[in-house]
């Protein structure tokens, strides 16, 4: 992915120049080497390199002095000066001569990375058109996004039209659609793809860790800190931070990442240094975040700052066209993983796939296949391994005359018996919270 | 699973607990890779590799040692080590590998819970341990870091990122792979 950046390490002691070229080139990059400046002037010469690091102190020309050349003959290298002895006033005359930063060995390898990708994410700025089109393709091949139904071709297209911007997105669909996937692709096809991606799943957090896990602590902020840890929203600076399930943030947290969003700082728990983060937010959520807003139990303020570009996941029901396809990428997944020989499905099986009602979406469908690639002897997946899928439901048919309660008492347990009396998905199915949906089971009697 | 090359990975633990080498991490090897795995100790004394001032050992001049000594093969060998490893330029690194080539190592030292002042826990270093084997053995395969943060060939410069990613190349890396096994 990075084979078309050309870097140049100058230093004249073997071991780093060594250990330096093969680190970076485990990132993909193309690197060279040089012992001495003279040997790098040369290689400068016959080609063109994006970026430099050269060491201050070397016999002969010394990095100042090369630095110095680089910039009269070759300015559109970046150079990154490198020094073992902390000296300050080098480094110092290095910035002011024009090198774009200097490390002091060794380094943080998180910090080093961070710093090339900066260097090459700037100098892609001003290719950005170019890149565009090969930054969507990217997406695509590191995110399946699998179908070909017009309901999944639109989602591409609302992907490629926001993924380039910082536009916050919030992306909406039921429990198992794949807005994770959706939340990738849009970071695999924007400008910070090379930056971290940080998955927060809102609902999983644990209520005493909240604050630690999201802003981080120092060592000795509290007892068992005997480290710092930077917490998720620094671990996104530079990338994109990824909410999922927001709907369950507790109303503090929410007043807590209105606060961060806006403000764009952060201070982790035992110190008082703020801390600028620059991440794009998208969110992600199962529940009608607006009816929320109107009920009172999301703020309506952090609504909009995340709702500024509107992703609806479609359900598998409104694709069962894609099943095939999604099988076959499933099928073909665990044959790698596993290494066992199953080939494909009946076309009886995938009938009976395209007739379930699958109210958990595509991870249902991705947790039938995954059972029946388990328990399979043949090469085929039958129907006999798919036994397991509950058997069709008989439609509800409601007489004219029934009441509007006994039609909802009938649904709600039709959608009950589906999910096999699991509240949460039928609470999801039907669109209502699992504390309503316990009070009309109870009101109108309905057990397992 | 019959594997497919003739050519072997070879797990190369050096002073280093063979008992976590359980069956699973086998297993997922010779999935991934196509090839058998065995064990096969090497005698090394790590001493002249030990860098007093820093407290670790260089893994580079480690891997240069075996290359340099060791007749070239197609198997891939991964050594193993308890000590913390670094290479001259960063403060530690979790593992080396030479990329398209037939050495990689891999350090538990900060692969273990007690690192990080919590308690033991030997199934967790078992997952952690995995992953490394499999992100290095990837390098040798002339697999680069990934992307996708799932993926085990993205790279780890904290436990927290080898503990996020997953055991099995993602299905673009396994793409990478399929073209020279």
């Amino acid at each position: 992915m990075n084979d078309n950046v050309k870097i140049l390490i100058v230093d004249d002691e073997m071991i780093v120049r060594e250990s330096m070229q093969g680190w970076l080139e485990e990132d993909g990059y193309h690197v060279e080497v040089a012992e001495t400046a003279e040997a790098a002037l040369g290689m400068i010469g016959e080609k063109e390199f994006d970026m430099a690091f050269v060491d201050i102190k070397m016999p002969g020309i010394d990095g100042i002095e090369l630095l110095k050349r680089l910039k009269d003959q070759y300015s559109t290298i970046d150079v990154v000066m490198m020094t073992a002895y902390a000296s300050v006033n080098n480094a110092v005359e290095a910035m002011k001569i024009g090198a774009y930063d200097y490390l002091t060995k060794p380094f943080d390898p998180d910090y080093v990375s961070m710093m090339v990708r900066k260097i090459i994410a700037r100098r892609q700025l001003e290719q950005e058109n170019i890149h565009l089109k090969e930054n969507i393709e990217t997406a695509l091949k590191h995110v399946h996004i699998i179908g070909e139904s017009s309901a999944i071709k639109a989602i591409l297209n609302q992907i490629e039209e926001v993924a380039p911007s910082d536009t916050s997105v919030l992306i909406a669909g039921e429990s198992g659609t794949g807005k994770e996937m959706i939340a990738r692709a849009i970071h695999y096809a924007s400008p910070r793809r090379f930056e971290p991606l940080v998955v927060v799943s809102c609902g999983a957090l644990p209520e005493g860790l909240v604050e630690s896990e999201l802003f981080g602590y120092e060592r000795g902020a509290f007892t068992g800190a005997f480290y710092k840890k930077k917490g998720k929203f620094e671990a996104a600076n530079g990338g994109t931070l990824f909410l999922d399930e927001i709907g369950e943030l507790n109303p503090k947290m929410q007043v807590d990442l209105l606060r961060v969003l806006q403000e764009r700082e952060i201070t982790r728990i035992g110190s008082n240094k703020s801390i600028t983060v620059d991440f794009r937010v998208l969110a992600a959520s199962n529940r009608n975040l607006k009816g929320m807003v109107d009920e009172g139990k999301f703020r309506e303020d952090l609504f909009y700052r995340i709702n500024v570009f509107n992703i609806h996941v479609p359900t598998l029901r409104e694709r069962m066209e894609d099943i095939p396809f999604l099988v076959e990428h499933f099928i073909s997944t665990l044959r790698r993983q596993t290494g066992k020989q199953i080939e494909g499905i009946t076309a009886q099986a995938l009938n009976k796939l395209k007739q379930h009602g699958w109210p958990g979406n595509v991870r249902e469908l991705q947790n039938a296949v995954e059972r029946a690639f388990v328990t399979s002897k043949g090469k085929l997946i039958t129907t006999e391994e798919l036994a397991f899928l509950a058997p069709e439901k008989i439609p509800v048919t409601t007489s004219p005359s029934s009441s509007l309660a006994e039609i909802e008492s009938m649904h709600i347990e039709n959608v009950l018996k589906e999910c096999d009396y699991n509240i949460s998905m039928g609470a999801k199915v039907l669109g209502i919270d699992r504390t309503t949906l316990y009070n009309k089971m109870k009101k109108y009697g309905i057990e397992k | 699973m019959a594997s497919k090359s003739e050519e072997k990975i070879i797990l190369g633990p050096i002073a280093f607990p063979k008992g976590i080498l359980k069956k699973h991490i086998f297993e997922t090897l010779e999935t991934i890779f196509k090839r058998s795995v065995y064990i096969a100790s090497p005698k090394l004394d790590l001493h002249p590799f030990f860098d007093p001032a820093r407290n670790q050992y260089q893994s580079t001049a480690i891997l240069k040692h075996f290359i340099k000594t060791t007749p070239k093969g197609g198997s891939k060998i991964c050594l193993l080590v308890e000590e913390d490893l670094f290479i001259p330029v960063l403060t530690f690194v979790f593992g080396e590998a030479h990329m398209h080539g037939q050495f990689a190592i891999v350090s538990s030292h900060r692969l273990k819970e007690q690192y990080y002042m919590r308690e033991e826990d030997l199934e967790l270093l078992e997952q952690r341990l995995l992953k490394e084997i499999v992100h290095e053995l990837g390098h040798t395969f002339g697999l680069v870091h990934c992307i996708d943060n799932r993926c085990v060939m993205h790279n780890s410069y904290s436990i927290e990122d080898t503990d996020h990613k997953g055991s099995y190349p993602c299905e673009v890396c396994f793409a990478e792979l399929d073209k020279v096994l």
